[in-house]
């Protein structure tokens, strides 16, 4: 691409804001989204932690949901936490509606409460696990590139990449999944372009 | 920039710590949202499936504690695992000011925030709790910024404005949100020399007011509570710079409480945008919980003058 790539943070609810400082030191261009006219301006969204019923609610109640399963089927997606969630096939604990844009199970809340929420290194990069969900079953065509506990915790699919921890709460910046993140869009529209 | 410090192992996004402590991080994943005041799983349920970021489980709401008087303690354990078990989203738990062995109750249930609240009636009129001595996260509430400091300094990992709890009347949240926004501004604009004076003027903690000079906000995440009963107060609060607004007596001594949690769930989302906050305002379904003048709240009956 010519110019910066534009990196769109769902802004329904949640950590929006801890991905700015990231995104632009990886060289992309950070944005706030949440309306139809928004996401058509960005190349890539990120799907933040915050509460996945929250923001499932809310897709719902402004009628978004069609719009956005469009986008993520048409550019890159990163879900974080409760993005994961909104990303899986299947949602355990309790069940709930999901985009089913890759073929993953996972269980809402999986390692417990807040008193269960710590820092972890991945990869040499520390970063937070909160309330943190974990995939019960991924298929063969998910590559896993980071596993914590015994579970997979950074996995990419094609277009889509999955973190059920939060790198953007530290502050070391660009976090590695950042970076990762930006290389994936970048690679996504120059094949597209080629 | 590794240079993780004693001092400032609480901190949200210090210039001096790493990553943001697991304690704020919390806080953090729920900003732009509505935390509502239940009192039964029943209630918890329709918060959650209204959009509400986080549940606080109570006896009562802080307008029917204002009416039943007397001592108000921690909810009973048991009133609390019942609304924990049905709920997916986090559930947090008051007690009294002071009451640390309340707090070590709430620890042990597993609730995964703990409010130091002044709806509560305090256990103690000198000290707050040591938050620090805690692995569940606390909230506290603030009329201004030397007194979030202190808050912080003992280890808070969420403010919030303390606000008139109980009143459906929002001047005491505007009034907190607006002296806490006046006063960092001020300390933004302060002559370095000039900031041990206000340091000791304020009673905040020198090291913690320079944090404010340097980020331009406090160390940790700032919501509104206490008198928001509509989605307008909600875009108010939300406006005027809280990052996410605790809804109290407001929804449930409304007419129409799930309408009310909806309507105050998406004007909430959309806080700067008139148009989405008019169609939750004509959403509601019914009336808004009675408010109460704060002058006819008698001087010993105000929530906010408690704690210090």
């Amino acid at each position: 691409m010519l110019s910066k790539s534009v990196i769109g943070v769902l802004a329904l609810q949640g950590a929006v804001d801890p991905h700015r400082l990231h995104i632009e030191a990886a060289g992309a261009e950070f944005r706030a989204v949440k309306t139809p006219a928004q996401f058509d301006e960005v190349d890539a969204f990120i799907l933040p932690g915050g509460e996945s019923t929250t923001m499932l609610k809310l897709i719902e109640r402004f009628d978004l949901w069609d719009v956005l399963a469009a986008q993520f089927a048409a550019k890159p997606v990163w879900g974080v936490c409760a993005g994961v969630i909104l990303m899986a096939q299947t949602v355990l604990s309790p069940a709930q509606r999901s985009f089913d844009l890759l073929p993953i199970t996972v269980e809402r809340n999986g390692y417990g409460r807040q008193l269960e929420s710590c820092h972890v290194e991945i990869e040499g990069y520390k970063v937070s696990f909160i309330r943190a969900p974990v995939i019960k079953d991924a298929a063969e065509s998910v590559h896993v590139r980071a596993v914590h506990k015994g579970d997979p915790v950074w996995l990419e699919s094609g277009q889509y990449m999955l973190t059920t921890f939060h790198p953007e709460m530290s502050l070391d910046f660009p976090s590695p999944m950042h970076r990762a993140f930006l290389a994936r869009v970048e690679k996504f529209y120059a094949k597209k372009a080629a | 920039m590794n240079k993780e410090t004693a001092n400032n192992k609480n901190l949200s996004s210090a210039g001096s710590a790493s990553i943001i402590n697991i304690k704020t991080g919390l806080a953090e994943m729920l900003k732009g949202g509505v935390i509502m005041d239940v009192v039964t799983a029943d209630q918890a349920k329709i918060a959650e499936d209204a959009g509400a970021v986080a549940v606080m489980a109570l006896e009562r709401v802080p307008s029917d504690i204002r009416k039943a008087g007397g001592v108000a303690r921690m909810s009973p354990p048991a009133l609390i695992e019942e609304i924990m078990a049905v709920s997916s989203i986090p559930v947090m738990a008051k007690c009294r000011i002071g009451h640390f062995a309340e707090a070590q109750i709430l620890e042990s249930i597993g609730v995964d925030f703990i409010d130091e609240s002044e709806v509560l009636t305090p256990a103690d009129e000198e000290y707050h709790i040591d938050k620090y001595g805690f692995k569940v996260p606390f909230v506290c509430g603030a009329k201004n910024l030397g007194e979030a400091l202190r808050r912080i300094g003992e280890g808070a990992a969420l403010m919030r404005t303390k606000g008139e709890p109980g009143t459906g009347n929002i001047v005491e949240a505007v009034r907190h949100m607006r002296r806490i926004n006046a006063e960092i501004k001020w300390v933004c604009n302060m002559d370095e020399a000039e900031m041990m004076t206000a340091a000791r003027d304020m009673g905040a903690p020198f090291e913690l007011l320079k944090l404010v000079r340097e980020e331009g906000k406090l160390p940790v995440p700032n919501f509104a509570a206490g008198g928001i009963a509509t989605p307008a107060d909600a875009a108010l609060c939300m406006q005027l710079g809280a990052e996410t607004v605790f809804v109290g007596s407001g929804i449930f001594k409304s007419d129409n409480p799930d309408q009310f949690a909806k309507a105050i769930v998406k004007a909430t989302a959309h806080y700067d945008d008139p148009a989405v906050v008019l169609e939750a305002s004509k959403e509601l379904g019914g009336v808004a919980m009675r408010g109460t003048e704060i002058s006819e709240i008698d001087e010993p009956m105000r929530m906010a003058n408690r704690g210090w």
